[in-house]
């Protein structure tokens, strides 16, 4: 990381703490806003938060490694998450996950080689009654099929 | 946020936003808690535990600050009946949450949503805003002097664990989603070690109802063990999946008949936690002194391979066990070890048996309610379905 890049990590971690609280309930909430932000929370940005907040970093990355959707390794500009729970596997998940896998030329857990794109298994999304449902960053696409799940992919920027 | 018509008899009956909180104001606390004890209310999450207990015991704990938390971390497979309630009756809900903060002495709550529903976050936040301009949230609530309440929202980040009440605690402190010893209760000692009630979604949602229409009205509904409606989440091989209100008690087969569902085989009632029955029991009935339920209904017909529901059931355990317990943490991976020698024709029945005994330890031994009901549906569909599971050619008999 680049010293301009780290100071202006310590100052976004320096507004989230003002704005959260110093006090270890806000790690949550800030931990949210830099994987937003960022598409991972960095080493540098656990050991900031943690002097910041007064804990061992540690106990940062512990927490951090509990949660599927916070992690420390870069991910791509977008999340595709397929939700794979039993009713959409019911309603057609395999073939919706093996058209996106050829369509990105990635398996599930990789990246595309762009940074455009990582794609990734989700436990039930709460769409049961219209699935296969799709989650990309933060919003649902319920009852895709293959076709319409490589159309959805293309708008994506 | 768009209303579908819907209708029922209690949670989706007739309610108009604050007239709760409105009748609540003026009735003494004890009078509330007197109602919702008339009610029989039980939590909807699927423990079923009395609410007006859960509440008594909050509102005599001495403590200058209280916690009212509600339970959004909706994860178990086949439910999303909060997301229903959420999105288009975010008034009972809320309501349900300022009437808890009144009765318990309570000035701050939290909604604790799940991380797969940011979409809901800012239409919600916008609705509280709402609120507060209509002084249904905030100091000195529709006029009532030192009755002060503040709603916040908290999101969870994946983790199914969570919706667990003290792992959800947990996971507000900034801390790893595990599950605390008990006791002490969140009762007494939950969120920062300040007696906290958490309550699921549609708790809260009947607690407005009850508020307005009195206990009474409310056992009017269900049987009398399982009073009031419940949301079933319905999924699966039926013409007509979504949300449906019936009142408890319903049997299975006409649950089943309403939804469309045709050559159903088997119901998964509860979700991966939950118990699998087979056509043969189809007469008994949803409540709890009977198959009780959080509201999740997965149906399967005659086409689906029973082993591989249970093959995906497993996989979620084992992917959402928090590790912190060894039944749980351990015990899952060997259950779903088993299922694949089933699948591979690689098993021995006395190994099976002793798996299925592994199950009923965890039952016992896991420290929170996901390894105590982890088993169930490893136990219930080796048993049920023998037949077409141990059929010799990996467990494809049904397909």
């Amino acid at each position: 990381m680049l010293v301009l890049e780290k100071n202006a990590m310590t100052d976004e971690i320096e507004r989230l703490v003002d704005k959260f609280g110093k006090n270890r309930s806000s790690l949550l909430p800030i931990l949210q806003e830099i994987q937003k932000n960022h598409k991972h929370i960095p080493d540098y940005a656990q050991q900031e938060i943690a002097r910041l907040l007064d804990i061992h970093p540690v106990e940062i990355y512990s927490v951090i490694s509990f949660y599927s959707f916070l992690n420390t390794k870069p991910k791509g500009r977008n999340i595709v998450r397929l939700c794979q729970t039993i009713t959409c596997d019911l309603a057609g998940k395999k073939a919706v996950a093996n058209a996106i896998e050829r369509e990105l030329g990635i398996k599930f857990g990789e990246t595309t080689k762009d940074n455009k794109f990582t794609l990734e298994y989700v436990n039930c999304l709460g769409m049961c009654d219209q699935g296969p449902a799709l989650l990309i960053n933060e919003r649902v696409y319920p009852q895709v099929n293959p076709e319409k799940a490589v159309q959805i992919l293309s708008e994506v920027k | 946020m768009e209303k579908k018509n819907r209708k029922g008899s209690v949670l989706f009956s007739e309610y108009k936003r604050g007239e709760g909180i409105k009748k609540a104001i003026t009735a003494a606390r004890e009078n509330i808690l007197f109602e919702i004890r008339e009610s029989k209310l039980k939590g909807r999450g699927g423990a079923g535990f009395p609410t007006a207990t859960k509440w008594t015991l909050v509102s005599a704990a001495s403590s200058e600050e209280k916690y009212v938390i509600c339970n959004a971390d909706e994860g178990e497979p086949g439910t999303f009946k909060d997301r229903v309630l959420l999105l288009e009756y975010p008034e009972l809900v809320f309501d349900g949450m300022v009437i808890a903060g009144y009765v318990l002495g309570a000035k701050s709550g939290i909604l604790y949503l799940r991380g797969e529903y940011e979409y809901m976050k800012k239409p919600l936040e916008d609705y509280l805003e709402s609120m507060r301009e209509d002084n249904l949230l905030g100091k000195n609530i529709l006029g009532k002097k030192g009755f002060d309440f503040e709603i916040k929202i908290r999101m969870g980040s994946g983790a199914y664990v969570c919706g667990e009440e003290t792992a959800l605690i947990e996971s507000l402190e900034g801390n790893r989603g595990e599950a605390r010893n008990r006791p002490p209760f969140p009762v007494t000692t939950g969120f920062l070690g300040k007696p906290t009630t958490v309550n699921n979604v549609e708790t809260l949602a009947s607690v407005s109802h009850i508020v307005i229409k009195g206990g009474e009205w409310f056992r009017k509904y269900g049987t009398d063990k399982s009073t009031g409606s419940k949301l079933f989440s319905v999924s699966g091989d039926c013409e007509k999946p979504g949300v449906y209100e019936l009142p408890w008690g319903t049997k299975i087969s006409e649950l089943l008949k309403l939804v469309g569902a045709k050559d159903t085989k088997a119901v998964q009632i509860g979700g991966a936690s939950g118990v699998c029955v087979p056509k043969s029991q189809f007469e008994r009935t949803l409540a709890y002194e009977d198959i009780p339920t959080g509201g999740s209904i997965i149906i399967f017909n005659e086409k689906r391979n029973m082993l591989n529901v249970l093959r995906n059931f497993m996989e979620f355990f084992v992917e959402e066990s928090c590790g912190q317990c060894t039944p749980c943490r351990i015990g899952n991976v060997k259950l779903l070890e088993g299922v694949e020698m089933i699948e591979n024709s690689k098993y021995t029945f006395s190994y099976i048996n002793q798996l299925k005994e592994l199950g009923r330890s965890m039952q016992v031994a896991s420290k929170c309610g996901l390894g105590q009901s982890s088993p169930n549906s490893f136990i219930s569909i080796l048993e049920n379905f023998k037949e077409e599971v141990f059929s010799g050619n990996g467990g494809t008999n049904g397909k």
